[in-house]
């Protein structure tokens, strides 16, 4: 059976293009980047290149680029490390109550440590309202975190308008951009950010790398300490074959936005969208119409639950996700399904497609095709009949 | 998919006794505390006996296998003796289920002893 990859907000594939410029610097190219002879000076240079391939896709100086093992340690490293150099200043943190897990958990940690923080709301399409920014912020405020778009949803948040009232403030701007890096245009200065957090494996790259975007002059302390890697920033030697295939990617990427190529993910995105919402009943878009990234449909159907859509998927051999209770390690309905105001029966049968670069048009045109049938499949099983009579 | 054993999946694919049943003698209804599935379970009674069993189930692919299994596994049996059907005896029947979807099972088991409990009060009645 051919296999439908439709889960490229989880992970994509790794160009075959990065790992053939990773190759060399696992057996030949070995030398430590910090060493003086000729092997770790070939490997200082390759992660040089590669540092201002990452710096050029989001309109950053290469100084101002900092390796980490991923979205994950960027976005904690951003908010710990200004939490704990600030605290003189203040100790609030603005962020949203749509974040990734990689800020909450981190947001949550520091309120154990006295730090106050405010969860911002958002509105149906999983917008936050720059106003909300500014009254949020207060002569103690140190941070204002948000995501450059949503995972799940895809919405993408007006961060220019939201850096506008943060700078004006002088309070610190942090986005996590691991969805959007590489997908869309960026450029850090245009949006008025101090720190972005990118991560490999979300636009083509290797997993296990990302990169921190600090603007020069903020005050941080480390996350990782040890050595005087990345300018005494994060300590360990360098990954630098992942380095490599990071920046590979960026390169990558900077061309395909430079062509346009994502509006071929965009036509195809709402070729879905329409397909779906034509031939199913009881079934709601998820995000904003516009306002989102050019891969993500995110769908409620009613009356069904997440995980045996997948499952029924999978069986067709199509690969998807959902923000289910049941398909969470927590039985809890994805907090961002909740925050946009679904009630936990709606976000149960939620089903989130989301397109990458080599997506066709035959794939989309079977997905519309075979997704009707599950469907109706899975509601002949349900005790609601078109309504949600009898549920207390 | 490696999640489910090969039994979970079957039952997934093609679950037996869907649906309602329309003079039911005993009917339980449970939902789910910890992720809020639902399920809808039916049964007809004879000289003590099951002799009938449908449900309706909306929850993850493991809800509706044990929801399918157990109307299995209650046909025939006395009432007594399908209520000590317990949901490690279900969970058992599909050749397991993993850790974190043990508690689906609970809906089937529940939802049975519900049943029985509807058709024993009504029974009263009568
Ligand atoms: S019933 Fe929700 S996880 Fe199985």
């Amino acid at each position: 059976m051919k296999r439908i990859y439709m889960d490229h907000a989880a992970t994509t594939s790794t160009d075959v293009e990065v790992v053939k410029a990773m190759e060399p610097y696992f057996s030949l190219k070995y030398g430590n980047p910090n060493s003086i002879h000729s092997f770790g000076q070939e490997a200082r240079e390759a992660v040089e290149e590669a540092r201002e391939k990452i710096a050029h896709l989001i309109g950053a100086n290469p100084s101002e680029i900092v390796f980490t093992a991923g979205g994950t340690e960027a976005d904690n490293y951003a908010i710990k490390g200004i939490a704990w150099a600030n605290q003189k200043k203040g100790n609030h943190i603005i962020t949203s109550k749509i974040e990734h897990h990689a800020v909450l958990h981190s947001c949550q940690f520091l309120e154990k440590q006295g730090f106050r923080v405010t969860y911002l709301p958002v509105d149906k399409y999983g917008l936050i309202d720059p106003e909300d920014v500014k009254k949020a912020i207060t002569d103690k405020t140190i941070l204002v975190t948000i995501m450059h778009a949503n995972n799940e949803i895809g919405t993408i948040e007006p961060i220019k308008e939201i850096s506008k009232v943060v700078k004006k403030a002088g309070v610190y701007f942090h986005i996590d951009s691991v969805q959007t890096v590489g997908h869309i245009p960026i450029d850090v200065n245009d949006l008025g950010v101090d720190m972005l957090s990118m991560s490999g494996h979300k636009f083509y790259g290797p997993n296990g790398v990302g990169a921190l975007y600090l603007r020069k002059g903020t005050r941080i302390v480390n996350l990782i300490d040890g050595g005087a890697q990345e300018k005494n920033r994060r300590a360990g030697t360098e990954n630098v074959a992942g380095i490599v295939g990071l920046g590979k990617a960026a390169e990558l990427a900077e061309e395909r936005l430079t062509q346009g190529k994502e509006k071929k993910i965009v036509r195809l995105r709402d070729k879905l969208i329409k397909g779906i919402i034509d031939k199913i009943e009881n079934v709601r878009l998820n995000g904003h119409p516009t306002k989102r990234l050019p891969g993500n449909a995110n769908f409620c159907f009613e009356f069904i639950e997440g995980e045996s859509m997948l499952l029924s998927l999978d069986m067709e051999g199509v690969a998807a996700s959902s923000g289910s209770a049941c398909t969470s390690g927590s039985l809890t309905a994805s907090h961002i399904l909740l925050a946009i105001g679904l009630p936990p029966e709606i976000a149960h049968g939620s089903l989130r497609l989301t397109l990458g670069k080599d997506n066709t048009e035959e794939e989309i045109d079977y997905v519309i095709d075979i997704l009707p049938g599950i469907i109706e499949k899975l509601r002949a099983l349900s005790p609601f009949k078109g309504n949600w009579e009898g549920l207390n | 998919m490696g999640m489910y054993s090969d039994k979970v999946m079957e039952h997934f694919k093609n679950p037996h006794n869907v649906g309602e049943i329309k003079d039911a003698d005993g009917i339980g209804e449970v939902g789910n505390p910890i992720c809020g599935d639902i399920m809808k379970i039916y049964i007809k009674v004879k000289d003590g006996k099951i002799i009938d069993c449908k449900f309706k189930t909306f929850g993850c692919g493991a809800a509706i296998a044990t929801s399918s299994m157990i109307t299995e596994m209650v046909k025939g049996k006395g009432i007594d003796e399908a209520l000590k059907i317990s949901n490690k005896a279900v969970a058992e029947a599909l050749g397991g289920l993993p850790p974190i979807k043990m508690h689906c099972s609970n809906l089937a088991a529940d939802g049975l002893s519900k049943a029985i409990e509807d058709y024993k009060q009504k029974s009263k009645k009568k």
